[in-house]
């Protein structure tokens, strides 16, 4: 467990917590981000804001690349492999109605059972994919 | 200032992710992947992100309204039903593979990959034939 950063994790969480809070207490919406693209991209109407949010989003990291010295990530090679999880991510959390943010956190966090059950399913399948086949 | 809201939140929720790692799919993988080396992060990411909201959420619910809208919107859908199951279970598959979910994917476009740039392409393709068929909600009798 020479990789964990518990000090960056609770932090980073910490400031997670406070942009889907204050997307509910300003405006009233749940900050799930698949939800939010895929209505910004394929759903009439409410585009201001969807737009802003992830505007937000995408400035996240440059901030964070000014405010760090070191900042760095990796990022996936182009390949079949990587499009075919680009393609399923997208194909389930539209069935699924939400991704990390909107049922494990947004969900979660306001008990809905669904988004617990959908939370566990998506850890579940993660994990086993993760360690069957790395 | 609704606009501004939504900036503020997203940028947040970004933030969190780059410092925390989350943006990185190897650090992902490192905690999906219990096989390995296993880093523990992504749970204490959740847990605590989690502490803030829901707290956060009792408070706000105590209020008329939200501070900048006439009403909150939440969801009202309860039922626990097959396009949850299957969509979960599929998303949790790609994630798996990669080590994205869509909010790192879509914070890391600045970084101009193409790998990122080809999931976000292949993953915006799933919601639009996702949005087309829909799924089966139980099986015909």
């Amino acid at each position: 467990m020479e990789n964990f950063t518990p000090i960056s994790a609770l932090i980073g969480g910490g400031l997670i917590g406070l942009g889907t809070l204050l997307l509910m207490a300003g405006i009233g919406r749940i900050a799930g981000i698949s939800g939010i693209s895929s209505a910004l991209l394929f759903q009439a109407g409410d585009k201001g804001w969807r737009l802003a949010f992830v505007l937000g989003i995408i400035a996240g990291p440059l901030l964070a690349g000014a405010l760090i010295a070191d900042f760095s990530y990796s990022t996936p090679s182009l390949n079949l492999h990587t499009l075919i999880a680009g393609l399923l991510v997208g194909l389930g959390t539209a069935w699924g109605s939400g991704c990390t943010s909107g049922h494990g956190i947004c969900g979660i966090g306001r008990f809905s059972a669904r988004s617990i059950i959908a939370t566990l399913a998506f850890m579940l399948a993660g994990v086993l994919v993760a360690s069957l086949f790395n | 200032m609704k606009l501004l809201i939504a900036f503020v939140a997203g940028l947040l929720m970004s933030l969190g992710m780059a410092i925390s790692k989350m943006i990185d799919p190897q650090k992902v993988l490192s905690f999906l992947d219990i096989t390995g080396n296993w880093d523990p992060s992504l749970a204490l990411v959740m847990a605590s992100a989690l502490a803030v909201y829901s707290i956060g959420f009792y408070f706000v619910m105590k209020k008329p309204a939200p501070l900048f809208e006439k009403t909150f919107y939440l969801p009202t859908h309860q039922q626990i039903d097959r396009p949850l199951l299957v969509g979960a279970a599929l998303f949790g598959i790609g994630w798996g593979m990669v080590g994205y979910c869509p909010g790192p994917a879509i914070s890391a476009i600045s970084s101009l990959s193409s790998g990122t740039l080809g999931f976000i392409a292949t993953m915006i393709i799933g919601w639009f034939i996702a949005k087309s068929v829909k799924l089966p909600q139980r099986n015909k009798p």
